[in-house]
């Protein structure tokens, strides 16, 4: 028996598959993961995604610390209620885990957390935060809803609490508003437009229904996984863990280089592997052949082996299957865009593109 | 609950078996089986004329989670296979012991299929699994 959401009972009304994950029951979806995916692509979806931990840092030294903890810099979080994606890397550059921190003016900051990393992640946390004056404040009392998709937002804005309505309705991409223990952010984790909603656990249950009243679909963590995977978005764990660098994880965007002074712990060996052209790197892959790309089959690039899979699967929007892989050493352009995927120990075509593969509902590559 | 046809035979690994009568079968998955996989997105059948052992993994289903095989529930040699599941995988979910049959196998022994599982004892093989 793993451990329950507030949304637990209302996943079981609903007819839910439900799978353990990362110490959770969780839905995986409730009748069809296609039919989930294509409507958060189409209308819109949501996710119960309480099993992720927001985690409130706040004291006089909290920049600072966020500054040192994190290779993205908070310092670029100059209006109150902006958020920021960012890895926490470990002495050796390694990826503990991958998170988003939004900026909540003189209240601090919140950072959300992965579900299976969280406690692995505030024991580091609280290591790194000798010397800072600093509070962390993990939020075990706050249910989460992702609710995704082109029709998500007007969906949801009137079940809002009255004083969130209206800032939500203004909120520009990657923003959130706040008020008590309600957080919503214009984020997501889809490619689509969307919210994800922070409220006290007991009053999930009611936003929920409300949702689904509202004709929002309930989604698995099924589609969950084929809708990012679409984004081009990676999955920690899986696209990158502590023995992988941001760097090779197609993440180098997300390392605040500037200022230089900025000491982030595992700043040092991301400068040396920065300057190694035979660094490893993320790429993107469309199947040609028959077949479904799943995480480790080995990618050969001109026959020579060359990495594997990270993260792969059949992309519904697309009708094939893509991937994301790491292969050394990282294809440039004018680089024949031709490999093959050993798929059960035979050579499969696919071709080499750049995430993300969907967005917006649109396919971003070309499927010949 | 899932379906289980009472005149079918089945393998503890979810394939069931027709008997046609004739020294052949046809073979797919069970209800269970596709539910359980959630939607299938590709199958790989085996060959026309592949000799298979009782078994013996010889096709694949991929659903969006995840790659299964196929074990052959009896010896023989493979007459027939479902083309149309190439472009219309999804067949087995809607329809997994008629439009969506697999592959169709001429016994090596006509008596082979005596070994497989009636439907009760099926029925009790994935209680048990739960």
């Amino acid at each position: 028996m793993g451990l329950k959401t507030p949304l637990f009972e209302a996943h079981q009304r609903l007819g839910a598959r439900i799978v353990p994950f990362a110490g959770w029951d969780m839905p995986v979806h409730y009748g069809s993961q296609v039919k989930e995916h294509e409507a958060v692509r189409k209308a819109a979806g949501m996710f119960d995604v309480s099993h992720m931990r927001p985690v409130d840092i706040a004291g006089v030294d909290a920049t600072d610390y966020l500054q040192r903890l994190l290779a993205n810099d908070v310092g670029r979080l100059t209006t109150p209620g902006k958020a920021l994606y960012s890895c926490m890397l470990n002495p050796a550059g390694g990826v503990i885990d991958d998170l988003i921190v939004y900026h909540r003016g003189s209240l601090g900051y919140r950072l959300v957390v992965n579900a299976a990393t969280a406690d692995k992640d505030i024991a580091w946390m609280r290591a790194q935060a000798e010397g800072f004056t600093v509070g962390i404040d993990r939020r075990d009392d706050l249910g989460m809803i992702a609710v995704q998709g082109p029709a998500a937002r007007s969906r949801t804005t009137a079940l809002l609490p009255e004083g969130l309505q209206g800032s939500v309705g203004a909120l520009k991409p990657f923003f959130a508003a706040e008020a008590g223990d309600w957080l919503v952010g214009r984020t997501g984790y889809t490619g689509e437009d969307g919210l994800e909603i922070m409220l006290p656990g007991a009053q999930a249950t009611a936003l929920w229904q409300g949702l689904l009243d509202a004709g929002v679909a309930p989604c698995g963590l099924g589609a969950r996984d084929t809708l990012r995977l679409e984004a081009g978005m990676n999955l920690y764990g899986q696209d990158m863990d502590e023995t992988t660098s941001p760097l090779t994880s197609g993440l180098g965007w997300t390392i605040a280089w500037e200022p230089a002074e900025r000491g982030f712990i595992g700043r040092e060996p991301l400068e040396q592997q920065r300057n190694d052209p035979s660094l490893p790197g993320q790429i993107g892959l469309l199947l040609i052949g028959r077949g479904v790309l799943r995480a480790h089959q080995p990618v050969l690039i001109g026959n020579e082996p060359a990495g594997e899979v990270t993260s792969g699967g059949f992309a519904p929007t697309l009708g094939r299957s893509i991937a994301l892989a790491r292969v050394r050493p990282r294809p440039g352009a004018g680089l024949d865009q031709a490999c093959t995927v050993m798929i059960r120990d035979k050579p499969v075509a696919a071709r080499i593109v750049k995430p993300p593969f969907v967005r917006h509902g649109q396919p971003l590559i070309e499927l010949d | 609950m899932s379906e289980i046809p009472a005149e079918l035979r089945y393998a503890a690994s979810h394939e069931w078996a027709r008997d046609e009568a004739d020294g052949t079968i046809t073979v797919g998955i069970t209800d269970h089986a596709q539910d359980a996989l959630g939607d299938l997105v590709f199958v790989e059948v085996p060959e026309v004329g592949r000799q298979v052992a009782a078994n013996e993994a010889c096709a694949v289903v991929e659903s969006v989670k995840a790659a299964s095989d196929i074990y052959s529930p009896a010896a023989g040699e493979v007459i027939a296979v479902n083309e149309s599941l190439a472009d219309a995988p999804e067949t087995i979910n809607e329809s997994p012991y008629d439009g969506g049959w697999i592959f169709k196998l001429k016994l090596a022994d006509p008596d082979a299929l005596g070994s497989l599982l009636d439907a009760t004892g099926y029925e009790q093989a994935i209680a048990d699994e739960d």
